[in-house]
């Protein structure tokens, strides 16, 4: 196992290196009139000029020392600054992560509870009426755009029932249940989304399972199929669910910042918005690589649970 | 017409073998999967409608008419019209237009990056393929729309660049796709055979290795159009997009329309249900693609 977690580990660099050089080309394409640009746009630039600005985004000195410079400071927690608000951008990205991860953790606990139990049904009853339910269903949701429905449901409950869904945020810690109240529809709605995936994928493993030698023993000594099902079938299916898991981090991420936009919930995906539209370049990269490594570690802790669930892939 | 015919006779159609191997797709997709045949033709009426939408739509899409604002729809106003009276029935035709120039250009323009990528990684090994998946792999770290807004928010909103990040963010995620299938026809008889006779690399790839990926890409290119046009919406959505004065699906959602869907429920759903259904077209044909394909390459193997 310690040597499948230094593997695991040692894999992990070339990507770190390669997502934070994507960071820093993408930020570095900017063209020289958007500091101008930038410059018009804000009014409060007044305090700040062009070699400011430069200097700000490091954009003075040559390339490479620039990335090393760059990934220095942020392997040391710095981010640099604010533009416009001349806060460390690394204090921006504490208060926002809780909200983002909240969001996300409440969206996969929908997507799960939906998703493993249609898809093993689904599985189970393969090519029944309701298999055939749940997987149009999966193929509905896979092309119905989460900003629709969530406009839907800020449009139509206030338009036949005078309500609407809170548009207020209020910290967990002060006040959990008018902070589950706000969150919860943006969760639900991400949630749905993503349980689309899952349940095709849940139905595909277990079938897979479901057709192996040993499930046949299984029938064969007796046992009623229920038991089949859940104790031998459901254990070994559940666990290419969990990288499956793993691997949905970036719909999760992406399909938040849209939500968090539509019902005003403070996250990550907002400050994003917020500082794209005020061209605050050193907020745009922290997040983006922020954004970038919290998917990799993601992925990593799914991969070491994996080994660790499934002896098979520590030997490979 | 064909298509039909051989649903009903389809022993006594069988031996025109004579067709090309595109024609005879169709009709495989007609017989087998009905489902993702009808996806096809839901995409192909958008297709349609969207390059014609300037002859088909009965009115401008930016004549305002403020005796007409907010209506329900009606006969003279199919779809009612927004807050400064502009048919919203006109406004979604153009919108098809765009969203549909956008998904053919920017999904054959990654297909063609993937199959680029693909084919020189998978072909020849080594350490540029190496280098080539640790890259993938990180750029497939980011969310897509997080890593479309940041890359728009740095060259700016507007169609071309929409279509040149989006293939390229498609392009090298399906890059990935495209290699593993070239070392699996990499392995293959007839390119060993190649070989030996002294076939040189290209003649190599563009002959002998290109066709047998041909079906991977042909799915590919299938499953990114629905991709592409989520992806613009959402972008045009968040303004980043298309930008405004030009109609767009995603666009409609959003902005100073927004306000108005609580006086006119109808405002919200046009443009979303366009977006689902053009998708879930594609999405079933691209399934429906993978099995027909995925099978044929069963049996030639």
């Amino acid at each position: 196992m310690g040597e499948y977690v230094a593997r695991r580990l040692l894999a992990l660099i070339p990507t770190l290196f390669f997502a934070s050089l994507i960071v820093f080309l993408a930020i570095r394409l900017i063209p020289g009139d958007v500091i101008d640009l930038m410059l018009a746009q804000n009014d409060v630039a007044s305090s700040l000029d062009r070699e400011a600005i430069e200097s700000a985004l490091g954009l003075d000195r040559p390339i490479f020392e620039q990335y090393f410079r760059w990934i220095g400071s942020a392997l040391q927690g710095d981010l640099g600054r604010s533009l416009w608000q001349n806060t460390p951008v690394t204090e921006q990205l504490l208060d926002r992560l809780p909200i983002t991860f909240e969001l996300g953790l409440l969206a996969l606990i929908v997507s799960i509870s939906i998703a493993i139990p249609i898809g093993i049904y689904s599985a189970v009853k393969q090519d029944t009426a309701g298999d055939y339910v749940a997987r149009s269903f999966s193929l509905v949701m896979l092309a119905v755009p989460s900003f629709w429905l969530g406009t839907l449901v800020m449009v139509f409950p206030s338009v036949w029932w005078r309500w609407s869904p809170e548009l207020e945020f209020t910290p967990f810690f002060e006040d959990p249940l008018r902070n589950l109240g706000h969150m919860l529809p943006p969760a639900i709605l991400l949630g749905l989304a993503l349980s689309a995936i899952t349940m095709r994928m849940t139905r595909t493993m277990m079938l897979e399972v479901l057709r192996q030698d040993y499930i046949r023993t299984a029938r064969a000594k007796g046992l009623p199929e229920s038991l089949v099902v859940v104790r031998h079938a459901l254990r070994n299916s559940l666990i290419p669910v969990v990288t499956l898991i793993g691997l949905q981090a970036p719909l999760l991420i992406g399909g938040a910042v849209i939500l968090e936009q539509i019902f005003a919930v403070p996250g990550m995906g907002q400050l994003l918005l917020e500082a794209v539209s005020q061209r605050d370049y050193p907020v745009v990269s922290g997040v983006f690589l922020i954004i970038g490594i919290g998917v990799l570690l993601i992925n990593l802790a799914v991969d070491l649970s994996y080994g660790f669930l499934d002896p098979r892939v520590r030997q490979q | 017409m064909t298509a039909i015919a051989t649903s009903e006779a389809p022993v006594a159609v069988r031996p025109a073998k004579a067709r090309g191997p595109a024609a005879e797709l169709v009709v495989r997709l007609f017989r087998d999967k009905p489902l993702g045949a009808l996806g096809g033709v839901v995409f192909l009426i958008f297709l349609v409608c969207g390059l014609l939408a300037p002859i088909l739509a009965p009115h401008g899409i930016n004549e305002t008419d403020l005796h007409h604002r907010l209506e329900a729809p009606s006969l003279a106003f199919p779809l009612g019209t927004d807050h400064l009276g502009r048919d919203v029935f006109s406004r979604i035709l153009i919108g098809a237009q765009v969203s549909m120039i956008v998904a053919m250009a920017a999904a054959s323009l990654a297909t063609v990056i993937s199959l680029l990528i693909g084919l020189l990684a998978g072909y020849f090994g080594g350490r540029f393929d190496m280098i080539t998946q640790r890259f993938v792999d990180a750029w497939m770290t980011f969310p897509d729309l997080v890593l479309l807004i940041v890359v728009i928010s740095v060259v700016g909103p507007g169609i071309p660049q929409i279509i040149g990040v989006l293939a390229l963010l498609y392009g090298i995620a399906g890059s990935r796709i495209v290699r593993s299938a070239v070392i699996s026809v990499r392995g293959n008889m007839h390119v060993t055979a190649a070989r030996a006779m002294g076939a040189g690399p290209v003649h190599i790839l563009w002959r002998h290795i290109l066709p047998g990926v041909m079906p991977v890409a042909i799915v590919l290119w299938t499953t990114r159009i629905g991709a592409v046009i989520l992806a613009e919406a959402g972008l045009s959505f968040l303004g980043l997009g298309v930008p405004p004065p030009a109609p767009t699906w995603g666009g409609m959602l959003s902005g100073a329309g927004r306000t108005y869907m609580y006086l006119g429920p109808w405002l919200a759903l046009a443009p979303g249900l366009c977006l689902a259904v053009v998708v879930y077209g594609v999405n079933v044909l691209g399934d429906a693609l993978r099995d027909l394909l995925d099978a044929r390459m069963r049996g030639a193997r």
